[in-house]
């Protein structure tokens, strides 16, 4: 009962869902995939708030996701309104086709 | 004192003369001829009216001078100079002389200038000739009343401007009339020779002010004993550098050769100036300067044989002229050098007493000259003009084109006649007394003078024995001469005054009575009655009559012809030449002085202005060295090498830097969001590590 899992193993989740999701951006091409690696990254800092929060015993760790999910909420709605905007233009959405601003 | 009232007048010797120019320079335009010469005569004759009241105050008082304090003028340092006025003996004496004869000269102009504006075409330029004489009178009137020898200075170079100002009247043309430089040349010769004599007064008077402290007569003459028995040297000096402006002022050895060219001014102008007033500033001078000048020998030594050359020289050079005003002005020079030599020996009151008979019989010959030219003038205008002679260029000063005026001109050839007899120093003329008191003097204090101007006394009779006789007797030698014509009572009637004054001039300081030496004693110490010395006055008096036979031998016996050469040439040969040539004194100045002048200044022009100031200093070295600079040094090494380089290379690097950065701008997300991603993991491995 009083046996709890201990700190790191979240942590370490976390990490492991952290470098997924890096991986997922970095890799992939399709930006629906990016965006789902994305939230995967803020989806792990919000495992280690959560897990923080739980085991220092304080609240704002668990107020503070609220506010990563509200945040990450409005960054897809902003994110799919540019991908509706890049499809009608280019006729794709892949992201090495969006290379125009460079040096 | 109830003459003291008289005293504080004399102010107004000055701004009577001043009043009457303002109001011809105001108004003149809008006046007569008449009442601007009137205006002006009466200007001059209310000075003259008010100097005689102050010689009656001085007369009536104790004699003594009296300083009227007028104006504050410098106050520098130690230098405290006030313009005062002096009423003394000797002042009031130049006073009544230069207003007297001034005026005389003043009337005799408005008839003079009146025919001399039309002859010459330029009528408007009678009122000016009046303001100039106006103007002469109040600076003669400040030179002689003037406390210190700074006043006296400003009155020195005011009557040289006056001169400058009247020799050059008629400054556009020659003396004939034609359109040319000779005029204003001699105007400017008279300034330039000036001009080295005031130098010399300057000197004196720097001088003065280091030696005593102060330039009013009295203070100086208060304090000359004492500097003389310490350093009798800076006596000397001051003494010998103020003989240089007398030479320069009066006409002697070696500045005098301004003053036959100054007979270039109207007729008036050579009697005023250049005979009776102006040129005897010197004499004043030195007679002002007496207590300098008895202190030290050597200095009344050289101005005693100054005068003594001048004299002898001048009066030989008369001797070979044929202009009836060079004749004159070289007589002035010899006169000049009279009274100098007397003033020199410190026979003051002789020098001051030819002065005075001197200015009266000059005057007149001056005067009757210009009589004698506006007759020959006004033959000439009456000559049928038929071609002949309407072409030729007439002078109407030259004697050779005179003889028989005696006829035509009755009252001037008899003035003429007095006033020659009087320099000639015949008795009982005003020349004769004045001019044998300055012999009886020189008889007994410097022979060797005395003997030169015994010679020059000679000469004197004899060349106005010849112009007497070339002039008036014979028959004319020229058309003009017969048809010339006697001139008005406006000017006759000046005349026949300056003839009485020449004739009785001598009851000034007759021997015995000596008036005029009683009269100066109160200003200048030591005079003595000048005695009569019955040899001295035989022999001048014999030498004069002689020389008037000679010169009727000559002259007189059997008259000139026309075109003939002077009888004198034939009897003196080559000596002739050298007096009608003045001894090439002026081609000796133009080659020795004006022409190594002109050469310094063409050096200085072309040499060290042109070719090294202009050429090398500001072409070579300023100009050469800022172009070198400017292009060579700073536009292409600096500029061109250094600061550009500096701003391409930056250009250069910056373009090299950005090129290999832009890589790094893909374009790909990706490769940003990977950037960012090692940007953490170094920070974060920073930030752990650390």
């Amino acid at each position: 009962m009083n046996q709890t899992i201990p700190l790191s193993y979240y942590l370490a989740i976390s990490a492991v869902l952290f470098a997924m999701g890096t991986l997922g951006v970095l890799i992939r091409r399709n930006p629906l995939i990016i965006f789902m690696s994305v939230e995967l990254m803020l989806n792990s800092a919000n495992l280690a708030f959560v897990a923080f929060a739980r085991s220092f015993g304080v609240l704002t760790g668990q107020i503070f996701v609220f506010f990563v999910m509200t945040v990450s909420a409005a960054e897809v709605a902003v994110g799919l309104a540019l991908i509706v905007i890049i499809f009608r233009n280019k006729h794709s959405i892949n992201i090495d086709l969006m290379n125009s601003l460079k040096g | 004192m109830a003459s003291s009232g008289l005293f504080s007048l004399v102010p107004l010797i000055v701004f009577l003369p001043v009043a009457g120019l303002l109001v011809n320079i105001l108004f003149g335009g809008r006046m007569s001829e008449k009442a601007i010469g009137t205006l002006a005569s009466a200007a001059s004759g209310l000075a003259f009216a008010v100097s005689a009241l102050l010689g009656v105050a001085l007369w009536t008082g104790s004699g003594g001078a009296v300083v009227v304090p007028f104006a504050d003028w410098i106050h520098i340092g130690d230098l405290n100079v006030a313009w005062n006025f002096r009423v003394d003996t000797l002042s009031v004496l130049m006073m009544l002389v230069v207003s007297g004869v001034g005026t005389l000269i003043h009337i005799y102009a408005i008839g003079y200038m009146h025919e001399d504006v039309r002859f010459k075409n330029d009528v408007g330029r009678y009122r000016r000739f009046f303001v100039f004489m106006n103007l002469f009178i109040a600076m003669m009137m400040i030179l002689v009343s003037g406390d210190s020898y700074l006043m006296l200075f400003v009155g020195w170079e005011g009557v040289g401007l006056c001169s400058f100002l009247l020799i050059g009247f008629w400054y556009e043309m020659d003396t004939l009339g034609r359109p040319s430089f000779a005029n204003s040349n001699a105007a400017r010769k008279a300034f330039i020779a000036n001009r080295i004599g005031d130098f010399g007064f300057l000197l004196a008077a720097f001088t003065m002010f280091w030696a005593f402290k102060d330039l009013s007569f009295d203070a100086v003459f208060a304090q000359a004993g004492q500097v003389a028995a310490l350093n009798p040297g800076i006596i000397l000096f001051i003494t010998l550098f103020l003989l240089l402006g007398v030479a320069g002022k009066s006409a002697q050895i070696p500045l005098y050769v301004w003053l036959p060219d100054a007979m270039a001014g109207p007729t008036p102008v050579s009697a005023l100036i250049h005979a009776a007033t102006m040129v005897t500033a010197g004499v004043y001078l030195v007679a002002r300067s007496a207590p300098l000048y008895t202190l030290v020998p050597q200095a009344q030594t050289t101005v005693a044989l100054v005068g003594g050359i001048t004299a002898l020289f001048a009066a030989t050079i008369a001797v070979g002229q044929y202009d009836i005003k060079k004749v004159l002005a070289y007589s002035t020079i010899s006169q000049l050098g009279f009274m100098v030599a007397a003033v020199g020996m410190g026979a003051f009151v002789a020098g001051m007493f030819h002065l005075v008979t001197h200015a009266f019989f000059k005057a007149l010959l001056f005067l009757s000259a210009g009589s004698v030219i506006l007759g020959m003038e006004r033959g000439h205008h009456h000559l049928p003009h038929n071609g002949d002679h309407h072409e030729e260029v007439f002078d109407p000063n030259d004697m050779r084109n005179m003889g028989g005026l005696r006829k035509q001109m009755p009252v001037t050839f008899w003035l003429y006649l007095v006033g020659a007899l009087a320099l000639a120093g015949i008795f009982p003329l005003a020349g004769f007394w004045s001019k044998d008191e300055i012999l009886a003097d020189a008889f007994h204090k410097f022979p060797a003078v005395y003997w030169m101007l015994t010679i020059a006394a000679f000469l004197t009779a004899f060349y106005m024995g010849r112009q007497v006789w070339m002039v008036f007797f014979g028959k004319p030698r020229h058309p003009v001469a017969e048809h010339a014509e006697e001139s008005p009572k406006v000017i006759t009637i000046p005349l026949m005054i300056l003839a009485a004054l020449a004739v009785l001039g001598g009851v000034l300081n007759l021997p015995g009575v000596s008036s005029l030496t009683l009269w100066l004693e109160h200003t200048i110490a030591g005079v003595e009655p000048g005695e009569f010395n019955f040899f001295v006055a035989g022999l001048s008096t014999v030498l004069a009559l002689a020389a008037i036979a000679l010169s009727w031998l000559i002259y007189g016996r059997q008259p000139l012809a026309e075109g003939q050469k002077d009888p004198l040439k034939k009897l003196l040969g080559p000596v002739f030449t050298v007096f009608e040539r003045k001894y090439w004194v002026d081609e000796f100045y133009w080659s020795v002085f004006v022409n190594r002048y002109v050469d310094i200044a063409r050096f200085l022009a072309d040499v060290i202005d042109g070719r090294f100031w202009h050429d090398f200093v500001h072409e070579k070295v300023i100009a050469g060295t800022y172009n070198w600079l400017s292009r060579t040094v700073l536009d292409l090494r600096v500029d061109q090498q250094f600061i550009d380089a500096i701003a391409n290379g930056l250009g250069e690097w910056t373009k090299r830097i950005s090129g290999s950065l832009r890589r790094l701008q893909n374009g790909f997300v990706r490769s940003y969001a990977l950037a960012v991603l090692a940007g953490v993991v170094i920070i974060l491995g920073y930030l752990i590590l650390k």
